[in-house]
Formats: C-alpha cells, structure tokens, sequence
C-alpha cells in the first residue's frame, strides 16, 4: 500500500475534528471514535458536559439533553476558536455515532480555500433560503466560516433562537454571508449521508418518508 | 409365562445390544481410515508476495486466467431472502456460479435436487458438477446462502497450488479424530479431490446416503468422512501471519470478539486482510460487504495489489 499522497494531504489539508458527546457516552461510543477514524483527524477533541482529564474530553458549561444541543454545539466552536484556531484550516463537527472517512474529506477540500466563508454537509433545503447542513451527518467548517460564527455570537449578530442544533446554525451562518458549499462527487453523488450505509444501500424510503423533501439535490436511487 | 416372557426380554436385549455394536464398529471402521498423515492439524497458506511479484508480467496473466472458480450455493426456499442477496452480490464473482436447491423454486433459477436432507442435497449438487462440469473448471467453491465470499481473494490463495492434486480446503474443525472443514465457511475442492469424491459417493459402505450411525451426522462431517477414505484430508487455509482466511463468523462478530481478546489491536487483529469468507450475514449485510470492499476507498491511498483478477463480463 502506497500512502503518499495520503500523506501530502493530511499536511496540506489540515482538518480538526471534535465530537459531539457525553458523559454517558464516552466510553460506550466515543471510545471506538477515538481508537478509530479521529486518529486521521489533525487534532481530534471530544466535547462533553463533564470534563474528563483520562479520556481526554473538554467540559463545556452546557447540560445534556437534545435542549441543549445547539447550546453545545455554540460553546464547542467557541472552544475551539479560542484554543486551536491556529492548529488547523477546517474544522468539523461529528456524533460519537458517526463514522468519517478522513482521506476523503481532504479530498473534497483540497481544492477549497479556508479563507473563505464556506461549509460542507449533507444539504437540506427547507427552512434556510440557501440550505443548511443536516446535523446527524457531520458537517465542516472553513476557518474564515468559524471566525464568522464565533463573531456572530459575540457582537450577537446571532443568538441562541432554537435547540434544533443544525437549522439554527444553519440560518446563523447564512446570516453573516457563509455559503453553503456542494458535497457532491465528481458524478454528483451525495458524500454525507444521515444514515448508516446499510439504509442507504438496501432501504426503501416510502414516498411520505420525510427525507425526500429535505433532500436539497435530487436523489438517486 | 414368566420364565418364556424373561426369555423374550433378554433375547430383545441382546439383539438391541448387538444391534448397537454392529452399528458402532461401522464407526470404528471410519477412524482407522488411511495412515497417510499424523498431523493433528493441516494447515495451507496463501502464496508468498514475493514469489509472486517475481514472475514476468505474462506469467502473472496467465496465472490469473488459468483458474476458474465453480460455485455451488446450496438453497432451500426458506432462504430465499439471503439467495437473492447471494445472486445479486458476490456471486457474480464467480465464473460460473449455480444455485442446488432442495425443491424446485418459482423465483429464482436453480437445479433442483428433490431432497430436504443437507448430505443428500450435498452429494448430488458435487455429483451433478462433476458430471457436467469436470473439463471446465478446476476449482470448486461450495457455499451456504448466509456466507459472504471475495472470489478473488479465493483465486490469489489458489494461485500456486495444482489442482491436480487433492486439495480440501477451508476453515477446519476437528471432531474426535476427524478434522472436516466447516460448511459455514466455504468448501474449496481442487478437481481431483472433486473427481476422488464422486467415486467414493458411489461406494455405500464408506460413504452411504443414511450416515449409518445412531444420531445423524452433519453435512460437512460427511463430506470429511467420504474424502478421508480417498486419501483427501482437510486443511485450514491461512495467510502468511496465521490468520484465517476463511471465516465462519461475520465481520460484526469477529470484531466483538477481538474487543475482548486484544482490545489494543481490534481491526489489525481481527481478521485477514485478505478474508475470503465471512459467515453469518443476514441479507443487507452482504450488500454493504459489497460497498465496502469494492466501492468504498480511501483517497490518496493506493493499493499496488500483485495481481488483479477481472470478474466475468455481463
């Protein structure tokens, strides 16, 4: 096996990544996350309510609960903005339960530069004029798409309106002039997906199933 | 009427007990088979990288050409769930792949064989092959609806072993005396074992239709029995590290296991990373097998594999 360009990538593209997770799920969930794909990332954090000096998690002054969420999801790039804003050029949120090819993320964001104010997931077209990124699975950050946000808060540009973590980011960076960028392949096929692959490789979704209208690109079947 | 009755209940008993000695020394007969090895386990392992990356490009296509793999995927209706996944994923890697079932099924295409029983079903699906097919192939893959293969791993392990010779090979188990290959796993038989086996099938004595034992014996224990009496012995097949290739266990299950014996190592350690089988998948499994060993690749890594074998056309 040859790694090369693997390699010349992860220089290049620098991604940091920090997981959505908890007390209650650290060692169930993000345990495996640590001991598998968070070790491509260029620095991996693991964002808690409790802080935990062993494992290691960050203690965000949040409680748990799905309450909570997008309250979480504000302190965790605060976090991040203020202690590793130097240390990468994308920065990317994720679930104890989803799984990230790191190899390939770099792939879609080489050609991008992090000076501009963009962000990538898996789009959704309802309530947002331009999109916003569904929350389940995984969305990044370029750094000027982060120093935005992190700005936003704190002149309060934005403010915590709802506990729905994904639509109200997504409104947020669409207020301050972040673009929703495309994620698509080369042959416009999806790259984030919400649901393990076994959904997404052997379900059929009934024709009310509400995913088919939120699906910003039409999709194939 | 005592005396005739306790007459009676002693010859019953001494035809029952007799009865059971004969049947028993028809097992011993077994266990005694041929002296050819000692071993208590075979082991076979894939061929060596080197030794393959050192033949000229000409001789590296003609090797991938030279073996062609038949596959039997022994069904019975209440599989249909994991025979359409079988038909629709792997088994297009075969070059030939035929479906024995036990009856006739309106669905899908198969050769029915008219039997319920798994040894009969076993005995005709390899008799029928022999039959039709002893000029065209050279290998002999067997499998059960819920097993998972990469025919081209198969191919890369058979690559320097003659098919000529009598080879039986998979993930073995040993029973007593008798080391057999688990069906679970896959069954690999070279054409010779193959042409040894539909003789010994017509012989009644060591390799009857009914095990001729007390409690009935399953399949692939069978199979071991009828093979030894030909001078075929089992072998685990294994890559260069020891690790099985052939595996009678799901990724899901082996990665479990491997959480708890070497929780340090649990994806290096857990399975060959060139697997040929994984057993126990339930239908949908088999196509995310599918995603993820032929789609899904990571970027920027690049495989140098020594030889690429190219599915069948169509």
């Amino acid at each position: 096996e040859d790694a090369g360009e693997a390699r010349a990538l992860y220089e290049r593209v620098r991604i940091l990544c920090w997981v959505m997770t908890g007390p209650r799920t650290l060692e169930t969930k993000a345990r495996h996350v640590r001991a598998t794909w968070a070790r491509h990332c260029n620095v991996a954090l693991f964002m808690s309510s409790e802080v935990d000096e062993r494992f290691p998690a960050v203690g965000l002054p949040v409680q748990e609960g799905r309450h909570q969420l997008y309250w979480k999801t504000i302190r965790a790039f605060q976090y991040v903005h203020r202690h590793h804003l130097g240390q990468a050029d994308w920065f990317l949120k994720a679930d104890d339960d989803t799984f990230l090819v790191v190899a390939n993320l770099r792939w879609l964001l080489a050609g991008r530069s992090p000076e501009r104010p963009i962000y990538f997931g898996k789009r959704f077209k309802p309530f947002v004029k331009q999109g916003y990124m569904s929350g389940g699975a995984g969305y990044v950050l370029s750094k000027e798409a982060l120093r935005r946000l992190v700005a936003a808060f704190a002149s309060r540009t934005c403010t915590h309106t709802s506990a729905v973590e994904d639509l109200a980011l997504g409104q947020c960076l669409e207020k301050v002039g972040v673009e929703a960028g495309d994620s698509r392949d080369t042959w416009g096929r999806e790259t984030f997906h919400p649901f393990p692959p076994e959904s997404h490789l052997t379900d059929k979704f009934s024709q009310s199933f509400w995913y088919w209208s939120y699906c910003y690109y039409p999709i194939v079947e | 009427m005592i005396s005739e009755s306790s007459s009676f209940v002693k010859g019953v008993v001494l035809g029952g007990a007799f009865c059971v000695v004969v049947t028993l020394l028809g097992h011993i007969k077994v266990g005694h088979g041929t002296k050819a090895r000692h071993h208590e386990h075979h082991h076979i392992q894939a061929p060596n990288k080197e030794d393959v990356l050192n033949l000229s490009e000409g001789e590296r296509m003609e090797l991938s050409k030279s073996i062609r793999v038949y596959c039997i995927v022994l069904v019975k209706p209440k599989d249909l769930g994991h025979w359409a996944a079988v038909k629709e994923t792997w088994s297009k890697h075969c070059d030939k792949v035929e479906f024995y079932s036990s009856e006739n099924v309106k669905v899908f295409e198969s050769v029915a064989l008219n039997t319920n029983d798994m040894w009969v079903m076993m005995r005709k699906a390899y008799k029928i092959t022999y039959e039709r097919y002893k000029d065209e192939f050279n290998w002999f893959f067997l499998a059960y609806p819920t097993t998972f293969a990469i025919i081209e791993n198969l191919k890369y392990f058979l690559l320097k072993k003659d098919p000529s010779q009598p080879f039986y090979i998979g993930h073995t188990m040993k029973s007593g005396d008798l080391e057999y290959v688990d069906g679970e796993g896959g069954i690999v038989l070279s054409i010779e074992s193959l042409r040894r086996l539909s003789r010994v099938l017509e012989d009644s004595d060591k390799c009857p239709e009914q095990g001729g034992m007390l409690w009935k014996l399953d399949e692939d224990k069978q199979l071991a029995i009828c093979l030894k009496y030909t001078g075929v012995f089992a072998e685990n097949a294994e890559d260069s590290e020891g690790k099985d290739v052939f595996n009678t266990k799901s990724v899901g299950a082996l990665i479990k296991e491997a959480m708890s014996t070497h929780p340090q190592q649990v994806v290096d350690g857990c399975c060959s990373d060139m697997a040929i089988t994984f057993s126990g998948l339930a239908p949908n499994h088999m196509h995310v097998m599918m995603y993820g060993v032929y789609r899904l690749r990571p970027y920027g890594h690049t495989y140098n594999d020594a030889l690429v074998f190219l599915p069948p056309t169509g």
